[in-house]
């Protein structure tokens, strides 16, 4: 058990996903899906809409887990672990999920009761991640009169509250502008080089990517590519990472 | 296991809650505004076409207005726990409901707090228009006043666990619309709200039948005999029993891997 316990502590990958199938209506939406994430690793999961991102996320949060396959969050086990796995993830949802009527300070407050923190840690732990994001100032402002990409960086201060080893975001660039889109993605990379935070990354837009990320090309359920994003061109003979990718998506039955 | 996590899951999430309503005046008003509308122009105007006679747990012959009192808390709470499994569908639409179940606690546990805290604002709703009618002159016995909170928690968990059963049901906001008129109206009218079972029963048989069946029946019987100091065996067995069975049935309908969220899958792509 003790053995166990270290093994799981240090050395287990982040995100460790084997054989991940999921079917909706008798169609597939994941097919054998397998990948792991090491600690500190940023990787960008790329898919275009309806290649069963959003999907994957629901299942490693176990928002339902009708599934075949393995998942497990620093070694724990999401079905039969689940407490342990969950305390370990943060998400940042494709849609806004703070409170617009409630306070900044307030929003973060509820997700720290939500992992069982009191309110003293959780007021501590909330003020340290606002102070990361440059919003320390704003912490008794209401949620609405925020910007979006303000809000988002609530968002990522709240899936970091509990100190988890995987942080899972959906899209979270979705409705930025420039400016802001660059500066999450920023700081995004700064987490996983200054915390070793595991940051799975899923986004649809290519120029999200830098060249030094590792890249999971997902299409249909299928992973097609899983190498740095500099390496993908040259290997399919291309000149970009665009055009990698749409060379990629454009295959017939994805999953030969 | 430690405690302290656990309670301090459910003080946020009925602090969270609490603040919600805060921020809501309107519809706080709403809840308000709405009994009070039955009991100060619909009560006033059926005082004299319906005379309650001498029923329990009311010791003499009574006014129409304080007969329906008791239906009227019942639709205070049958309201809210229907209005906060509305939020639960709109919540799982905006995603908050999705902060919810990402925590590590067990989801039946996270239901169980959001219940209690969607039953215990409509406590305070409760209250308030007890207090407004106390002012208007319907007066029940102070300790009825007490009694009364029990009877309030199972109620408010009896239509909360129903609420949230039907929101892992429903997929969509519109189709909720079509609940309110298919479960509230039938519920609150086939019921012993506004009239008593045995004046029902010379009306029509089988409504009075189907009202004697509605969990809601017993459950008003249940704020109606507490209100006056009294325990109605049957109708607290009953409510007790409906609402431990609802709840049962919506966590379930929760349940990541049994519940509806699984077979919807995960919307979206």
């Amino acid at each position: 058990m003790s053995e166990e316990t270290a093994v799981r502590g240090e050395t287990a990958p982040a995100l460790e996903v084997a054989g991940l199938s999921f079917a909706y209506n008798g169609k597939p939406v994941l097919d054998a899906l397998s990948v792991a994430i090491a600690a500190g690793e940023f990787v960008v999961l790329l898919g275009p809409n309806g290649a069963g991102k959003t999907t994957l996320f629901s299942l490693i949060t176990r928002l339902h887990d009708r599934r075949q396959g393995e998942i497990r969050i620093g070694g724990f086990d999401m079905r039969r672990q689940a407490v342990q796995a969950q305390a370990r993830i943060g998400v940042v949802f494709q849609q806004p999920t703070l409170d617009p009527d409630l306070s900044v300070a307030q929003n973060l407050a509820y997700h720290g009761a939500l992992h069982g923190m009191g309110r003293r840690e959780a007021r501590s732990r909330a003020e340290a991640q606002l102070e990361r994001v440059g919003l320390a100032a704003q912490r008794r402002t209401r949620v609405r009169r925020l910007s979006g990409g303000q809000r988002r960086r609530v968002e990522i201060a709240r899936g970091l509250m509990h100190s988890p080893r995987l942080l899972l975001l959906d899209e979270p660039t979705v409705g930025l502008d420039i400016a802001s889109r660059r500066e999450l993605v920023e700081h995004a990379h700064r987490l996983c080089a200054e915390e070793g935070v595991a940051v799975l990354w899923a986004t649809h837009l290519i120029d999200e990517v830098r060249p030094s990320d590792r890249v999971l090309v997902l299409h249909r359920g299928c992973l097609l590519a899983d190498e740095r994003a500099e390496a993908l061109p040259t290997r399919l003979g291309v000149d970009s990472l665009g055009e990698a990718f749409d060379r990629l998506v454009d295959g017939e039955s994805p999953c030969e | 296991m430690r405690v302290m996590p656990w309670l301090n899951c459910l003080r946020g999430v009925v602090g969270r809650e609490l603040l919600r309503f805060l921020h809501q005046r309107s519809r706080f008003l709403a809840a308000l505004v709405r009994p009070l509308v039955w009991l100060f122009v619909f009560a006033t105007g059926f005082r004299m076409a319906l005379g309650v006679a001498m029923t329990e747990p009311y010791q003499t012959y009574i006014l129409y207005e304080v007969y329906i009192v008791p239906g009227l808390v019942g639709m205070i709470q049958l309201f809210n726990g229907m209005q906060s499994s509305l939020s639960m569908v709109y919540d799982r639409e905006m995603g908050s409901m999705r902060v919810l179940l990402v925590s590590p606690f067990p989801r039946w546990y996270l239901l169980v707090c959001k219940l209690l805290a969607s039953t215990l604002v409509s406590v305070v709703q409760v209250y308030v228009f007890l207090a407004i009618a106390w002012a208007y002159g319907i007066q029940a016995p102070l300790m009825g006043y007490l009694y009364l909170l029990p009877a309030l928690l199972v109620t408010g968990f009896m239509v909360g666990a129903l609420g949230l059963l039907l929101s892992s049901f429903i997929r969509q906001l519109e189709n909720f619309a079509g609940v309110m008129n298919f479960v509230i109206f039938p519920m609150f009218f086939l019921s012993s709200a506004l009239y008593p079972l045995w004046r029902i029963r010379e009306g029509s048989y089988l409504v009075y039948q189907i009202a004697a069946l509605n969990p809601f029946t017993h459950a008003v019987e249940m704020i109606r005999f507490a209100m006056y100091e009294r325990f109605n065996v049957e109708a607290v067995t009953i409510s007790v029993a409906v609402a431990a069975l609802l709840l049962a049935l919506a966590i379930l309908g929760y349940n990541p891997s049994r519940g509806m969220l699984a077979r919807k899958g995960a919307g979206g792509d």
